[in-house]
């Protein structure tokens, strides 16, 4: 944060105005070609849409299998599939889409895609380790996926021991896999924090940047201070599977709850690698089609910091009836509730920033208000289930299931869909379909409440979740939840129809079709590979619309050109390159 | 009003701390609620008061309020300090239980739910309880960790390998309160079911003296075992209609060669399921995992005979 003394430093630079072509010919996209170009590339936009392709197919093939579960649901007892499947199909499906969707989805795609746009660099700090993570996240994946289908792995994904440790499963290949694609965590998030510290424009200090780079900071620091403990985790089970140490395994002398503050160490923690960024995404979609100053933004920036902070020390409050102390619960429990404060500040000061706005209904505008309804019940119930007494009765039922797709789904995947269609121009230098978009996000929006809204009813009236066989009391509630899940999958059907529509005959897309103000959208689109043409140069915050355009397409001057207009402008001090500007 | 919400999410409150849990749960959805049309009805309202009018529309440049945010952190941290005390108090009232408690063995293992009460006499699938007494359930898995759920009483707490665990209840009406497992176990997780059955006193105390498992006079033996089949757990691993669950059916099964993992073939007669109730390890049939706890000395000699010939009648 900079201080008042810092501020006051202030350096002199001429720039002048810099006007990138609304379409550039030669782009990221088209520059190299051939698909070596595109495995070795180390731009970090290509492997931003490596990481949408892998992402997306990830999310499409644990979708089916979600439906699949929905599906073997509709009849208690058997429907299609045997217990044993059903088993295997909701660990691979957990997995997946924890794992290998939700962690590294929005900081793979939008992160990489977006944070060297948005602070006005060439590339991300080490390219090649971008790369790198990439294809460790590529290797995870397959290493996973293939151990749970060739090893009929049905422990859920939480993998609980000593169920894990004695059932078919193999715990080892399968911790190594999800290990793999942690290291790519820990590399992206070193990368980005590097880069959001060393590489940004002049003049972009810390109360400049857009929302979004907010996010994937307090994203970074959480994937490079968790994930080790996924590393120790991993280690520990080789030693007692490989040494017969006792140490989970109660057979050997460990203890199995041990491995659930483990797994919850890390596992907690990864909940808000997976929110955290989605929070920088609603913030820019609000602002921007509220066309107004985000309010608050010190207190949402910093809050922000706050829940990633808060997100490390409230593990226990999944364990409050495994078997810890009376304490620590009590303790988990209050840690628990601080988070829902931060969390209250961020949708109020987007409530307030709609306040007085210009308001624009866009398809990623429709989104960001989704997300505030979504979230807000998935943040009440989160609030319902860290309260003690009631979480006994709550924890390990539909309840908690219904909960965390409301903060999954309708907070993440919400954003990132959000997200996708609000960067969409930008990236492929296309537009979609507005009407179809619309279609489709009503079928999502509906097709979600309608899956997950009944799972709360059921859970309260006892439902346990991971239940292939069901009391035929909830059947009713169940079938309604089926329902749901079919025009959930339609809406998505619909977006896959109009998104490839839109690649190959969408209209071209202008570099800036929102009137947004932050950098990505002053380049062309889709961007040069070197992004901008010129050094961009940040004298205003990343919400000012009531300025020209003008003012937010300055560069340094370079000696190659001449005339233009010139403009002397004070900018403060703050980023690294000033000391040498 | 909180009495509504609680009917139309919760199941009936039959413990004496089910009507505070449901107290919170209903406060803490009214609350919500409440938040969330305000929330809704803001966001609804600013969208169509404040929907863009021209590309000249001018917006406010108010950028933060210091007095608000505070307001809007305070409020909610009252109120959640509420919830957190609320649930604090139940919690320690749920675990803490009475020294005068009546204390009951619970054994959970896949895929079932042992009772054993302070005489000696076991149940399996059904526990019996006392009306308005409090019972003490002290808990220990055989295998992997399971999670002993009686939604009517709003309790829940792990099984665990390798410690006991506790949870306790009183329940002031007699009746019937369904049991689940809640904590993934495997295969038979979603039929590892239970009845809690709540009886007066003397009542209680008859079928506590009653010999344990004798066959109820006005029943045939094989009646006796299709009864001891859904009651002793059987159900959650054996079908009667020919289709595959964990084990092999019972249609059909007596009389009929049976092919065994150890290459040999064996008639399914008495002694062969005599000897796969007591000792199930030593005779494995070919296709199936060797997951069957052993029933020696869970079952008499007559609940045998019974399931023997419940097994001869599924033909």
């Amino acid at each position: 944060m900079e201080t008042a003394a810092a501020n006051r430093k202030t350096v002199t630079m001429k720039v002048r105005r810099y006007v990138m072509p609304e379409h550039s010919e030669k782009n990221y996209i088209n520059q190299e070609k051939g698909l070596k170009s595109w495995l070795l590339t180390r731009d970090h936009k290509r492997i931003g849409l490596m990481y949408f392709m892998t992402s997306a197919v990830v999310f499409f093939v644990a979708g089916l299998l979600a439906l699949t579960i929905r599906l073997e649901l509709w009849t208690p007892a058997k429907t299609i599939i045997d217990a044993q499947t059903y088993n295997e199909i909701f660990t691979l499906h957990g997995t997946m889409m924890i794992f290998f969707f939700l962690v590294p989805a929005v900081p793979g795609i939008l992160g990489n895609f977006l944070i060297p746009l948005q602070i006005g660099a060439k590339d991300v700090a080490f390219p090649r380790l971008n790369l790198l993570s990439y294809y460790l996240y590529l290797m995870g994946v397959i290493f996973t996926v293939v151990t749970i289908l060739t090893h009929g792995v049905d422990t859920g994904w939480t993998f609980y021991a000593p169920y894990s440790i004695k059932s078919t499963a193999a715990v080892i290949p399968m911790t190594t896999g999800i290990f793999i694609s942690g290291f790519s965590s820990i590399l992206t998030g070193l990368n980005f924090i590097v880069t959001i510290h060393k590489l940004r424009a002049p003049g972009l200090t810390w109360g400049k940047f857009p929302l979004f780079v907010w996010g994937i900071y307090g994203t970074s620091i959480i994937q490079i201070l968790a994930t080790p403990v996924l590393a120790i985790t991993l280690a520990l089970v080789v030693m007692e599977r490989v040494l017969h140490v006792g140490i989970f395994d109660p057979a050997l002398g460990g203890d199995p709850v041990l491995y659930q503050h483990f797994f919850w160490f890390y596992s907690h923690p990864a909940v808000y690698i997976m929110i955290v960024p989605g929070f920088g995404i609603i913030a820019d979609l609000i602002a921007t089609f509220s066309h107004k100053r985000l309010f608050g933004y010190w207190f949402v920036a910093i809050s922000t910091l706050a829940i990633s902070f808060l997100g490390f020390l409230v593990w226990g409050h999944h364990m409050f009836v495994a078997g810890q102390s009376m304490v620590a619960s009590i303790v988990f429990s209050l840690i628990t509730f601080m988070i829902g404060i931060p969390t209250g500040i961020k949708i109020f000061n987007w409530l307030a920033t709609m306040y007085k706005g210009s308001i624009r209904l866009k398809v990623p505008m429709l989104y960001a208000l989704s997300f505030i309804f979504l979230f807000s019940i998935g943040g009440f119930t989160g609030v319902m289930l860290g309260a003690l007494s009631v979480d006994v009765q709550l924890h390990a039922t539909y309840y908690v299931v219904a909960h965390f797709h409301y903060v999954m789904f309708g907070g993440m995947v919400i954003a990132l869909l959000g997200g996708i269609h609000f960067w969409w121009p930008k990236m492929f230098g296309k537009m979609y379909s507005e009407t179809m978009a619309r279609v489709s996000w009503f079928l999502i929006f509906v097709g979600f409440n309608v899956t997950f809204f009944p799972q709360f009813i059921l859970g309260a009236k006892g439902m346990p979740r991971r239940y292939y066989n069901y009391l035929d009391q909830f059947q009713s509630l169940h079938q309604l939840s089926t329902v749901g899940s079919w025009i959930l999958a339609l809406g998505f059907f619909v977006m896959l129809g109009y998104l490839l529509h839109s690649l190959i005959k969408g209209e071209k897309a202008p570099a800036n079709p929102w009137d947004a103000r932050t950098l990505e959208w002053m380049t062309s689109a889709p961007p040069p590979t070197e992004n901008f043409s010129y050094t961009p140069v940040v004298i205003h915050g990343p919400y000012e619309y009531q300025r020209p355009i003008s003012e937010f397409q300055l560069g340094l001057i370079n000696n190659d050109h001449h005339g233009g207009e010139e403009h002397e402008i004070e900018a403060p001090s703050g980023s690294p390159e000033m000391a040498n500007a | 009003m909180l009495d509504k919400i609680s009917r139309f999410f919760l199941p009936p409150a039959k413990s004496t701390f089910a009507p505070s849990v449901d107290n919170l749960f209903s406060f803490i959805t009214l609350v919500s609620l409440i938040i969330l049309i305000g929330i809704t009805v803001a966001m609804i309202y600013f969208m169509i008061k404040y929907r863009k009018r021209s590309d000249d529309d001018v917006t406010s440049l108010v950028d933060h309020n210091n007095a608000l945010e505070v307001t809007w952190s305070i409020i909610p941290l009252g109120l959640v300090l509420i919830v957190f005390s609320w649930g604090f108090r139940d919690y320690i009232k749920m675990f803490t239980p009475p020294s005068d408690a009546y204390e009951v063995n619970v054994t959970a293992q896949q895929w079932l739910w042992k009772f054993t009460y302070p005489n000696g006499k076991t149940s399996v699938g059904k526990l019996y309880v006392p009306q308005d007494r409090p019972v003490k359930l002290v808990m220990k898995s055989k295998d992997v960790i399971h999670s002993f759920f009686v939604p009517d009483f709003r309790i829940k707490h792990d099984v665990l390998p390798d410690r006991y665990t506790n949870v306790w209840f009183q329940a002031p009406d007699t009746g019937r309160s369904q049991i689940f497992c809640t904590q993934y176990c495997g295969r038979g997780h979603s039929d590892m079911l239970g009845t809690v059955i709540v009886e007066p006193q003397s009542k209680f105390d008859g079928w506590l003296k009653e010999g344990a498992g004798g066959k109820p006079a006005n029943m045939t033996l094989a009646e006796f075992g299709k009864q001891l089949y859904a009651s002793q757990g059987c159900k959650a691993c054996h079908s009667t209609d020919g289709s595959r669950v964990v084990g092999p059916s019972w249609k059909g099964l007596f009389g009929r060669k049976v092919d065994l993992t150890d290459g040999s073939t064996v008639t399914a007669d008495e002694n062969y399921i005599r000897q796969s109730i007591l000792n199930p390890g030593s005779q494995i049939v070919q296709g199936y995992p060797n997951v069957m706890p052993t029933f020696q000395g869970q079952l008499s000699n007559d609940q045998i005979d019974g399931i023997i010939a419940y097994i001869k009648s599924l033909k």
